[in-house]
């Protein structure tokens, strides 16, 4: 298998691709998790169902930065939507986030079985977009996700100091002039391009997960914010690679269930056994201290 | 040279309650501050509204004469403790270095120049042994301390703090009082809501009132009267008014400048 991925097309480009898609998901991640917008993720990642299927039947075209770019459009509409509604409604922030993510996924749904159920010799295959279809890559796709997570990286790495005050200090970082507004629009944005990196490989519905899951398993191994990206890009990649690959090893198996379950290995490992916060740890820390209190 | 804060008129309100109304207060300069009120009286909105953070639907702020965008390096904030998550990964020095970000402005790192910086900010407070640990190892007081340090790293000329007293331990406690003393030995000036009516004379010299409108504002031997503060919390806090007749008799006795902190505390 290892040289296989040196060697065959297929396997080179689902390897390279479900490692871009989890370093870039795993970093952009942190940051979501912290500022506790997990379920935000949630939400763009299902709003970009129904920009696929719009982009596809207005060009008719199922070229990857076509897809994408309807997948992002929707994903900051869905994003604007939200921010109206909680600020023009009394709705709570989870609500809202719920009432967007199921509007844009139903509809979503509705368009795929619209575009299936019209026969054109070209619909097959939108349907990988609900679950991921790593096999499907081609090199034209991985470049596509590899400039846009370069291009997201980049900023993450620039503004790493500016994010870092945002996500701990949102008020102080504004008293200080920087808008807190406009950075927040700038980091879900770059999660954007984190989830339409993902739509491929791992699907809309899985793929709040990627964003979530490398960050809390990071988080349990250090303080540090900086070490937890890194940490969060590694175990995003390796989740991406070795689930990836093990779907592809098994003829049409979708993606995004091998590379989640994976990943949840990762996380409940971490989850139990990290030395400082680990569950497993805490339970021998008490149990050793009820005995040193028993034996005084 | 203008006063620190002068506001004109200003009105707050969120969506449509007003949080504060029609405010006109003027700070001078070298003055320990001590903003007063019951909960929801608008005290933190009246700092946020200054620092260009509260939705402010009329009137104007100047500090030292120009708009708060323009002054943003003379003025320090210390925010609510419990306004952020603690568990944040990241340790003490790093959230003190954070005081230096508007100085570093964009995409610039910190360097060792905004460490040592740090450091020294942390000595001040008592806390250089603790700069490497987690926040969250850090109790109320010392992350109160943290904070401090932090607004103490943007090394302003007008402090705003939200409640630096609330949850702290007396060693804390008195740390704080030193450092808003020597602050104000330094000709800086620190305004602070405070919600403790018992030490609010001691700690500070000038007083404002609030309750959604200004009830008084100037120095306590004018303004702390019981009278001012049925008017701020409408009657009710029979505790308080307590308070104020004993300071009121202590008055009569004897000019505040001659008590002694420890006579007061004990
Ligand atoms: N972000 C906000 N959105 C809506 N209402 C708010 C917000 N912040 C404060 N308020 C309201 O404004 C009033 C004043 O709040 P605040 O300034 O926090 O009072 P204090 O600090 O004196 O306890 C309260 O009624 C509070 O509910
Ligand atoms: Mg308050």
């Amino acid at each position: 298998m290892l040289i296989e991925l040196f060697t065959d097309y297929t396997l080179r480009n689902v390897a390279l691709g479900s490692a871009l898609l989890g370093i870039v998901s795993g970093a952009l991640g942190c940051f979501a998790v912290l500022r506790r917008q997990g379920l935000l993720g949630d939400a763009l990642a299902h709003a970009a169902l129904p920009g696929i299927c719009v982009a596809f039947l207005l060009t008719g075209s199922k070229a990857p930065l076509v897809l994408l770019i309807g997948a992002a459009l929707a994903g900051w509409l869905a994003t604007l939507l939200l921010l109206t509604v909680v600020r023009e409604t009394r709705l709570s922030t989870d609500s809202a986030l719920a009432i967007v993510l199921s509007t844009f996924f139903g509809f979503g749904i509705v368009l795929l079985t619209f575009i299936s159920r019209s026969g054109s010799a070209n619909q097959a295959g939108l349907d990988k977009f609900l679950f991921g279809q790593a096999a499907t890559l081609v090199a034209e796709d991985v470049q596509t996700m590899g400039l846009l997570g370069a291009a997201a990286l980049l900023i993450l790495a620039a503004l790493h100091k500016e994010f870092k005050l945002l996500a701990f200090d949102a008020e102080f970082a504004a008293s200080l002039g920087f808008p807190a507004r406009g950075l927040s629009v700038l980091l879900t944005s770059l999660i954007v391009i984190a989830i339409v990196i993902g739509l491929q490989t791992v699907g809309v519905v899985l793929m709040a997960a990627m964003l979530v899951g490398p960050a809390v398993a990071a988080r349990q191994w250090t303080n540090r914010l900086g070490v937890m990206v890194m940490l969060a890009a590694v175990f995003g990649a390796a989740s991406g690679v070795s689930g990836a690959l093990i779907s592809v090893s098994e003829a049409n198996t979708p993606t995004g269930p091998v590379i989640i379950l994976s990943l949840t290995v990762i996380v409940l490992g971490s989850l139990f056994f990290a030395p400082a916060r680990g569950l497993v740890w805490d339970a021998i820390r008490r149990r050793q201290q009820r005995a040193e209190r028993l034996s005084d | 040279m203008s006063n620190p804060v002068e506001i004109r008129d200003l009105t707050v309100s969120y969506r449509d309650k007003p949080a504060l109304w029609d405010i006109d207060l003027s700070i001078p300069a070298g003055r320990l501050v001590a903003i007063i009120g019951p909960n929801g009286a608008g005290k933190s909105t009246l700092i946020k509204a200054v620092l260009g953070l509260a939705p402010v639907v009329a009137g104007t702020v100047s500090i030292f004469g120009a708009p708060y965008a323009e002054r943003r390096r003379m003025v320090g904030y210390v925010p609510q403790r419990s306004s952020v998550d603690w568990d944040f990964p990241t340790h003490a020095l790093d959230v003190v270095m954070m005081g230096a970000y508007g100085q570093l402005g964009w995409v610039k790192r910190p360097g060792k120049t905004q460490r040592e910086l740090a450091m020294r900010c942390l000595e001040q407070v008592g806390m250089a042994d603790l700069a490497d640990r987690q926040i969250s190892q850090l109790s109320g007081g010392q992350q109160q301390r943290v904070f401090l340090a932090r607004a103490l790293a943007q090394d302003a000329q007008l402090y705003f703090m939200d409640e630096p007293f609330v949850g702290v331990d007396a060693v804390t406690e008195r740390a704080i009082v030193n450092l808003l003393r020597d602050l104000r030995a330094r000709g800086k000036t620190v305004v602070c809501v405070h919600h403790d009516l018992d030490s609010a004379p001691e700690y500070f010299d000038w007083l404002a009132l609030l309750n959604v409108r200004l009830i008084a504002a100037g120095p306590f031997e004018i303004t702390f009267t019981s009278d001012n503060l049925r008017k701020t919390y409408g009657g009710t806090m029979g505790a308080a008014i307590r308070h104020i007749e004993h300071f009121e008799e202590d008055r009569r006795a004897g000019p505040m400048g001659l008590r002694s902190e420890d006579e007061v505390r004990c």
